[in-house]
């Protein structure tokens, strides 16, 4: 199981203020699988997702990650397990803007300390096969939406992470770039010894998940197994 | 790992181009100020040892006890040049006169002068840079050199030509030589004659001496020598550079430039602070995303914070070299100014260097915190 969550928590604010933004979750992810997380806006899965990428502490639970437990890793640790174990993919791109689209892609492995050249070598040969080849120097802002997800789905990638964690990946593109992101995410990114996990509204894009996981106040409420048919709702 | 950092750092920084100028700005300002003020306070300073700066070849300045800085002068009896000859160590001494006199030109206006004495027999303190004539024409009657800048602010525009008349105290004072000399505190033209001429110039006083001119015997020790003569005839001897040290001290306690010159460096530092502060604040703030991304992708803290610091180097280092480097050039336009003291040295580039280290870390720090404290999470928050 490439993630296992058991009883999470989750709690923000305190007193009268306070809001249990997960309430003892459970939730696997099994390897070579892409799951999506479904639910209406509050539930929780923008938390849950944090927690399973290593970016936020949960309050209670344990959290096993691609074999490890990230409730007793320390915050460096965490950096380095997320430097070389995590891919994303996120609702807002976070491009650099200021960094041509082939410079983006490579940030990871400019993190992980490769050389710049060759860094940016791999990254073009990620960016390539995505129709990008022709736009490797332009700036974000010289890109569409669909162009610029693109770039973000290389820079998830270019790393060969063994989890990718993408958060509203196509809920700020069209059906046509929303379908191709998709594609994509399917093509490069479920493989054996991988696991995907996507957090979405979007109901179109649910045939391309292997699980749908539905989340309600703070919990998963059912999880259900594919094939989904367009239009499915759960 | 870290120069690939730094590379992201940098273009974040420079992609961004009205913030990286907007801070740039900030610290060009600031350089530009204190290092410009700074050095206009450096030549005011200059200005005030000029003199003795001027006077080469003694090493001991010998004077009243109560004299406190090169202008003040509390005349001495004559007698005195005797009494230091005698001290043991001195090889030899003569009389110096400084005084301001008045001197009537032949278009009937007034100009205040400087008047400088030489020892009639040695010429010791004679000006270095003549322009036009010789200093041994200091030995003809009514003999005078005039510095250059004096000679422009008496006749302006008109070429240097020796012969010229004026009277000083009713005698007549004939032009034989012009010299270039340090420009002054006082800024009055100065004129060079001989000590005897000198007093003859000077108003009528009991006593006239200004200085006693010294040196010490070959291997004897200049401070030595200055001990002794203070010690055997109870006046104030100092080697030339405590001399020099001694006025500049007194200009810095007694006078009101440092703490004029100070606010406008203060305010430099701060207004530059404050702009480069804001401006790298706000451009902190607009890439907290993208912070937040480097982060959840594995950047530590660590690296986050030598990036912010890098990008903060790299401001400070470019507006430290465009706001010295306009300070020269103006300092190089207004060398041949007479009015505008303008002196830059090393002490004053290590000054702003410094006041704009602060500043980077200053502007750094309000930056490094927003970022360190930011989750990588947020970049999961829409």
């Amino acid at each position: 199981m490439a993630v296992r969550l058991r009883g999470v928590t989750k709690d923000f604010g305190s007193g009268t203020a306070l809001t249990r933004a997960l309430r003892g979750v459970d939730f696997e992810v099994p390897y070579g699988e892409l799951v999506m997380l479904v639910g209406p806006s509050g539930c929780g899965k923008t938390t849950l997702v944090s927690i399973v990428a290593g970016t936020l502490e949960p309050g209670a639970g344990e959290v096993q990650v691609l074999g490890h437990d990230l409730v007793r890793m320390s915050a460096c640790q965490k950096v380095t397990f997320r430097r070389d174990n995590v891919g994303f993919v996120f609702q807002a791109f976070n491009l650099l803007p200021t960094l041509t689209a082939v410079e983006n892609a490579a940030v990871p492995l400019l993190i992980a300390g490769w050389s710049r050249r060759r860094a940016l070598e791999a990254a073009a040969d990620v960016l390539a096969p995505m129709s990008m080849g022709d736009r490797l120097t332009n700036l974000p802002s010289e890109l569409s939406g669909g162009e610029q997800q693109r770039v973000a789905i290389a820079r998830a990638l270019v790393h060969q992470p063994r989890l990718l964690v993408c958060d509203e990946p196509t809920s700020a593109l069209d059906a046509e770039n929303g379908r191709i992101t998709m594609e994509l995410i399917q093509q490069v990114a479920v493989h054996p010894d991988r696991a995907v996990v996507v957090v979405t509204h979007d109901a179109r894009v649910y045939p391309f998940a292997d699980r749908i996981a539905s989340m309600q106040d703070g919990h998963i409420d059912s999880v259900v197994s594919g094939p989904f048919p367009v239009g499915f709702n759960p | 790992m870290l120069a690939t950092m730094m590379w992201i750092a940098w273009k974040m920084l420079v992609g961004n181009q009205v913030k990286y100028l907007g801070i740039v700005f900030g610290v060009v300002f600031a350089a530009v100020l204190i290092a410009q003020q700074a050095s206009i306070f450096c030549g005011l300073m200059a200005r005030t040892v000029s003199q003795i700066r001027d006077v080469e070849g003694p090493g001991i300045w010998v004077m009243d006890p109560n004299v406190q800085y090169v202008d003040d002068i509390k005349p001495m009896s004559d007698t005195e040049l005797f009494r230091v000859k005698g001290v043991p160590g001195v090889a030899w001494a003569v009389p110096f006169y400084k005084g301001l006199g008045r001197a009537r030109l032949p278009e009937g206006s007034y100009e205040q002068m400087i008047i400088l004495g030489l020892d009639d027999a040695t010429f010791v303190g004679a000006p270095g840079g003549i322009v036009l004539g010789s200093v041994a024409d200091l030995r003809k009657p009514d003999a005078v050199i005039m510095d250059d800048a004096g000679y422009e602010r008496i006749w302006p525009g008109e070429p240097f030509r020796l012969g010229r008349t004026f009277e000083m105290n009713d005698r007549r004072a004939v032009l034989v030589g012009i010299t270039k000399a340090r420009r002054t505190f006082q800024s009055f033209p100065i004129i060079y004659t001989r000590y005897s001429q000198a007093v003859a110039f000077a108003p009528r006083e009991r006593k006239v001496m200004s200085f006693v001119l010294a040196d010490a015997e070959p291997g004897a020790s200049t401070d030595e020598v200055c001990r002794r003569i203070r010690e055997r005839t109870g006046l104030q001897a100092y080697s030339r550079q405590a001399f020099i040290e001694k006025t500049i001290v007194y200009y810095l306690e007694k006078s009101g430039i440092p703490i004029n010159f100070g606010i406008t460096v203060l305010l430099g530092f701060f207004v530059g602070t404050a702009i480069a502060g804001q401006t790298f604040y706000l451009f902190t703030v607009e890439n907290i995303r993208q912070y937040g991304a480097l982060k959840a992708m594995g950047t530590s803290n660590w690296m986050i914070l030598v990036m912010v610091l890098g990008q903060g180097l790299h401001v400070g280092i470019v507006g430290y070299g465009i706001g010295v480097g306009l300070a020269a050039v103006f300092g190089w336009f207004v060398k041949d100014a007479t009015r505008l003291a303008f002196f830059m040295p090393w002490q004053v580039l290590a000054v702003t260097a410094a006041a704009v280290l602060v500043i980077v870390l200053v502007a750094s720090l309000l930056s490094i915190r927003k970022v360190l404290v930011v989750e990588p999470a947020i970049v999961f928050r829409g």
